[in-house]
């Protein structure tokens, strides 16, 4: 006999499940948005396409399912001189546990400088601006900051470009050609296409959270959903480094060095010198 | 624009004045040495120097620390703390179990998104008194942008008096504290929202960010201080998982789950 209360029941428009006969704990079979997960989609779906259908409700076409599977090489892995990967591997090679060392690739490519944050900015300033060029001008002359505190430090760069220099690096033009070249019309194209432009108003190069944005909005993802789809992208590339260095070691692994401005030396060696 | 340059220039040994260790011999913490000078410290007192680089009273330590104990609820229904106890549950570790559930404590609807947006506010609404604002107008102006302002109601028990309240005020008035000017305007802001169509009163986490800033902590300042505020009561939530068989912390059955979605369909149809 169940004891659950009425208020305790999970309300979900995604999952469905069916108790075995003999415990009602364990489930026989289990339902995706309509789909029998363990009967059906693990034989004939792909990873991506039973992702699309846990964040959208249903599967992806297949140029959107060619965008998801671009955008998922593009943001698996930033390499290990990006924070959210240097602090997976900084946990890893203490030794600490697997979930520590994603959670610090969590924490630290959560933000708005070439984090999550900044996606979901970036979604934003698509679903403010669209594809109107006038509407871009104003969002990025708008100066920045100015509104109520959050727990996110403000922006210090226009979301979606880089922080520094000058020239649009080569990954970010590939990963832009990519997308473009598989969408007929949408935001990723029309940035293709104006990048230039856009690049001249926000007096920054395009980055690569410009582009997953961009994308991202093309794929249907509202900014709160892009955001969490860009943290759970960039595990790969930090899992994969962290197990690296773990193996290695901390003694092969930066320690880096301090300048202590106000250092105010052994105590021990005043007391001597001042008696 | 920002040159690459800049960042060159960052290269190199770490320059701070925060400070660092020396193995085998000694730390430095803010300019001065950990166990030299703060052996005996109260970790209160060490804590919110190591975030503001100020030194505070034993008075207001005290309140401090009263802040921290009188909002730890052991309760594992509260959206932090249950995912501490469900972590207990799936036997995970007490690190990962408390570390989540801090992070879950930034959350929009209590905690640590609502701490910073009444410090803010209320940081805002001083200086709007100051230059001749009247209490009435700052409410309304704050509340034409949004229907409420955090600190000012409950998502439980809505108008009934936050339980904490008369507590951590007693408390501040017994140690000088109970007077400043950011809680006076918590207050008088209660009364405009009480008096009119909102009836919210002020929550502790009002009362809480009117007494740190008070003792002259910022905004942000009041947000890192404040982020262990909900621990201890999430250890219990943990250990009592743990004593619990695996997996028999809120147990949920199939038939728990209410499916609202489109009906089954065949994935080759």
């Amino acid at each position: 006999m169940s004891k659950t209360e009425k208020t305790d029941l999970i309300h979900t428009s995604i999952w469905l499940e069916e108790p075995e006969a003999d415990n009602p704990f364990s489930a026989r079979a289990a339902y995706c948005n309509g789909y029998d997960v363990y009967g059906e989609v693990l034989q004939q779906a792909t990873y991506l396409e039973y992702l699309f259908l846990l964040f959208r409700g249903e599967r992806p076409s297949a140029p959107v399912l060619r965008s998801l599977e671009i955008l998922a090489i593009a943001i698996a892995n930033p390499g290990p001189r990006d924070p959210s990967v240097h602090a997976a591997m900084s946990a890893s090679v203490g030794g600490s546990p697997a979930a520590a060392a994603l959670m610090a690739a969590l924490a630290a490519g959560a933000g708005v400088s070439g984090g999550s944050r900044e996606v979901y900015q970036a979604m934003q300033l698509w679903e403010q601006c669209g594809c109107a060029f006038e509407a871009w001008q104003t969002a990025l002359d708008a100066p920045s900051g100015g509104g109520k505190m959050q727990v996110w430090p403000e922006a210090e760069h226009p979301p979606g470009f880089a922080p520094y220099g000058r020239q649009c690096a080569q990954p970010v033009l590939q990963t832009l050609a990519a997308l473009s070249a598989n969408v007929g019309n949408g935001c990723t194209r029309w940035l293709a296409d104006n990048r230039d432009r856009l690049e001249a108003v926000a007096d920054h190069p395009l980055a690569m959270p410009g582009v997953i944005a961009a994308a991202l909005t093309d794929v249907g993802f509202t900014p709160t959903a892009g955001e969490m789809l860009s943290l759970l992208l960039r595990l790969p590339g930090a899992a994969a480094h962290a197990l690296e260095q773990g193996e290695n070691g901390y003694r092969r692994f930066p320690f880096f060095s301090l300048e202590i401005s106000n250092d105010p030396g052994p105590v021990q060696k005043k007391v001597a010198e001042a008696t | 624009m920002k040159e690459a340059s800049l960042l060159a220039a960052f290269e190199g040994p770490l320059k701070t004045d925060m400070g660092g260790c020396f193995p085998g011999e000694r730390a430095v913490f803010r300019g001065h040495d950990l166990h030299a000078e703060f052996s005996h410290a109260d970790w209160m007192d060490l804590y919110v120097f190591g975030i503001t680089g100020r030194r505070h009273s034993v008075a207001q330590l005290k309140v401090l620390h009263a802040i921290w104990v009188n909002t730890s609820y052991p309760d594992p229904r509260l959206w932090n703390n249950r995912v501490a106890a469900l972590a207990g549950s799936a036997r995970s570790t007490g690190t990962l179990a408390m570390s989540a559930a801090l992070a879950t404590s930034e959350a929009a609807i209590y905690g640590r998104q609502i701490d910073i947006g009444i410090a803010d506010f209320l940081v805002r609404a001083r200086g709007r008194a100051e230059a001749g604002w009247s209490v009435p107008d700052i409410v309304s102006d704050e509340l034409r942008d949004r229907r409420s302002i955090g600190g000012y109601g409950r998502p439980v028990a809505k108008s009934a008096p936050d339980e904490r309240n008369a507590t951590i005020f007693a408390l501040a008035e017994e140690y000088g504290c109970g007077n400043g000017v950011y809680l006076n305007l918590a207050k008088e802001i209660e009364a405009v929202l009480l008096a009119g169509r909102w009836r919210m009163r002020m929550n502790y986490a009002a009362a809480a960010a009117a007494l740190a800033l008070d003792m002259g902590l910022s905004p942000r300042e009041y947000y890192l201080y404040l982020l262990p505020a909900f621990l201890a009561g999430m250890s219990p939530c943990f250990v009592d998982a743990t004593s619990r068989p695996e997996l028999a912390t809120f147990p949920q059955r199939c038939a728990s789950l209410v499916y609202e979605g489109v009906p089954r369909r065949s994935w080759t149809a």
